[in-house]
């Protein structure tokens, strides 16, 4: 573990940092606000020869996945970020990248879809991905979209996992917000990432036919084994964060997790919220109320198995959705912690709040107020409602 | 990788070699099979083919079985020219970094995933430029999926959704021309051949291969389902769109046009219309109107081509 120099950086150049110490071969991108300052920085490094790598502007999202799924059957490692419109403009090759099984990392500079036309905060581009196939991990710091950058390029090029991983970072919250960083060396960098092995890049000597055609006879034994190879990536995970925590001296797991061990009203969020919650658990528990906080690094796979550790000690839970299924039963983490309870036979309130759509702020006080309203529910043994939708003006 | 493919004269020159192997499915008389077959006998070394999806993908790939005795990649319908440049500047800096071997990218594709789904992906490769080849076969509608109309259809051709109706006598619009618009992006090199020339086709995907930077072919491929007509008549009908001036055979080459195939007394276009059935309303009295415009077209862009030729204009 090298000696480096801590920064303050902006959120997005973090990310551009962490995918230039990856030593990428291939990028491909379209720019879209909150996403641009990764691929300016990008560019930059490439045009100043600090990033021996192609960069390719391609001329739309759907276009920029594309030109990643060719460059990564053909060997390279490749990157690209987006989100909101771009990223559902990439939807279809976003099934064709799982499903061909090309490794490569996604920014995600999670932002709402249209309409009405907004650039800020939400999960709800990333949500219309969740059953694509690929592994979605979520930052709730600029540190941890760094970190979360090298352990996706490992995590997406294992033999046994060979699937796109996204990182998930909040728009405009953490990728132009100016946060400390302590990076790893590059020389660090480089024995975490070592050069690409693809065992099926693309090969005159060894032809092979990519994107065939399956039919009923055959379809479904494709499909499970992407659904082996998306859950082998839980296992591959911890022995990736282990080797990590190796040069960088930081742990990362499915989760992050406050006092959630004694709590006995736990809230579960995703993305930069965590930390917000986080600093008002702090001063509930000073007041002596037990609540802890658990922020998901892992959201797919979805870590049942870890979460069910937390989820059987505690007597209530809050889950904050910045996402909605509209005519579904909640927010999409929310239904996930629901089915965990259920199938777990763990009998406890569980709430759904979703706040924050287009941006809207999510303060200190009123992050306070959800875990009162946590304990609360674990005190009662209950909640009022299934699901609110937080701060809505009447 | 440059010389070692010296232009053909006569079929005998042509190597032996198939790198697309029999027993596809593609149809009895199928124009594309033609065309890929024949390109493949154009290659100077190691060739990656990307494919959209349509006839030939379908055909061709069907899981555990594939035609493509080379590295063949099929990803969706709307991007081969994206898929292709990944390829294209992955090898190219995989080659620089750890000496990955080049490859030539040749990409077949579709009227319908060129002309229309695909042109915006087609666009955005010919603008930056990357080293391929870009191969249209034509069979001017979407045949795999039942032979709906697309921008390649000509004017009052019948399809499945501009059928030849009582009150509308076929597709209303003229076909785009393709050629004009990759040469619009100021590549090097665009033409167009036809199953009919097998010499030219080798000869142009040849010389393709050898220049630097996109490259945009767009052949005839003749449907026996879509057009009409008996499998065996396919290099027929293909000999007579270029006789009849329908399908002028020509290249641009760094913007300037040359005619490949001269064709100084055309055969009567309803030779050509009268073989197949999507044409066969067109030489109903009522409907002479449409083949009087038809007729006019096709002049038109002949006349067009001959004074670009001898004016020497860049387009």
């Amino acid at each position: 573990m090298a000696q480096v120099q801590r920064l303050a950086i902006l959120g997005d150049e973090a990310v551009a940092l962490a995918v230039k110490q990856s030593n990428v071969d291939v990028i491909a991108a379209y720019p879209i606000t909150p996403q641009t300052i990764i691929v300016e920085k990008l560019s930059e490094y490439v045009a100043n020869g600090e990033l021996d790598a192609a960069f390719i502007q391609a001329e739309s999202e759907h276009s920029a996945l594309s030109v990643c799924v060719g460059a990564g059957l053909a060997g390279a490692r490749v990157y690209t970020s987006t989100c909101s419109q771009g990223l559902a403009l990439m939807h279809e090759i976003v099934y064709a990248a799982s499903s061909m099984r090309v490794p490569m990392v996604m920014t995600i500079v999670n932002r709402s879809l249209n309409a009405p036309l907004n650039i800020h905060c939400e999960h709800g581009d990333v949500m219309a991905e969740r059953d694509s196939g690929w592994v979605h991990l979520f930052a709730t710091s600029v540190q941890e979209a760094y970190d979360l950058t090298f352990i996706a390029f490992k995590l997406s090029e294992h033999p046994d996992v060979l699937l796109p991983v996204s990182v998930n970072m909040d728009a405009f919250i953490l990728s132009h917000s100016i946060e400390p960083l302590t990076p790893i060396s590059d020389e660090d960098a480089a024995k975490f990432l070592p050069p690409k092995k693809y065992e099926y890049e693309i090969d005159f000597d060894n032809p092979m036919t990519y994107g065939t055609m399956a039919l009923p006879d055959t379809y479904m034994e494709f499909k499970m084994q992407l659904k082996e190879a998306v859950e082998n990536a839980e296992k591959v995970f911890a022995d990736v964060v282990e080797e990590y925590a190796k040069i960088s001296g930081r742990k990362y797991w499915y989760f992050n997790s406050y006092m959630a061990d004694d709590a006995d009203a736990l809230v579960i969020v995703l993305g930069s919220t965590y930390g917000t919650l986080k600093t008002a658990a702090k001063k509930l528990r000073e007041e002596g109320l037990k609540v802890g906080v658990l922020g998901l690094t892992m959201f797919r796979p979805f870590p049942e198995k870890q979460l069910v550790e937390v989820l059987r000690n505690v007597k209530a839970v809050i889950v904050m959705d910045r996402a909605y299924s509209y005519g579904g039963l909640g927010g999409p983490l929310y239904s996930d912690v629901v089915a965990t309870l259920y199938r777990n036979g763990i009998r406890i309130p569980a709430k759904n709040v979703v706040y924050g759509l287009g941006g809207r702020d999510f303060k200190l006080d009123e992050a306070e107020a959800v875990l009162r309203m946590a304990a609360q529910g674990a005190r009662e043994g209950g909640f009022d409602t299934h699901v609110q939708w937080w701060g809505v003006k009447a | 990788m440059s010389g070692q493919a010296p232009f053909v004269k006569t079929p005998k020159d042509l190597p032996r070699e198939e790198w697309f192997a029999p027993g596809h499915r593609l149809c009895a008389g199928c124009g594309v099979g033609i065309i890929v077959k024949l390109a493949l006998k154009a290659i100077r070394g190691p060739t990656i083919v990307v494919n959209p999806t349509g006839c030939l993908e379908v055909a061709t790939t069907c899981y555990p079985y594939s035609a493509w005795k080379l590295p063949y990649v099929h990803v969706a319908f709307e991007n081969a020219a994206a898929v292709a440049s990944g390829i294209v500047e992955a090898i190219n800096i995989l080659n620089k970094k750890r000496g990955k071997k080049l490859h030539d990218v040749i990409v077949f594709a579709g009227d319908g995933g060129t002309f229309d789904i695909g042109l915006q992906s087609l666009s955005g490769a010919l603008e930056r430029g990357h080293n391929l080849l870009y191969i249209c076969y034509d069979n001017e509608a979407y045949m795999n999926t039942g032979i709906q109309r697309s921008g390649a259809t000509p004017l009052g051709a019948a399809t499945t959704t501009s059928p030849a109706g009582k009150v509308i006598p076929g597709k209303q619009q003229r076909k785009k021309d393709l050629i004009g618009i990759a040469a619009a992006h100021r590549i090097p090199y665009a033409a167009t051949a036809s199953i009919s020339h097998p010499i030219d086709l080798v000869n142009k995907v040849r010389k393709a291969l050898e220049i630097p930077g996109p490259k945009v072919l767009h052949v005839l491929a003749p449907c026996v389902r879509g057009w009409g007509y008996p499998p065996s008549d396919s290099v027929k009908i293909a000999r007579l769109a270029v006789e009849t001036r329908f399908f002028p055979v020509y290249e641009v080459e760094n913007g300037r046009v040359k005619i490949n195939i001269k064709v100084d007394k055309p055969k009567p276009l309803e030779e050509f219309l009268k073989l197949q059935r999507r044409f066969a309303h067109l030489l109903k009295p009522e409907n002479a109107h449409v083949l009087e415009q038809l007729k006019k077209n096709v002049e038109e862009n002949w006349e067009r081509l001959v004074k670009l030729e001898e004016s020497g204009v860049i387009i």
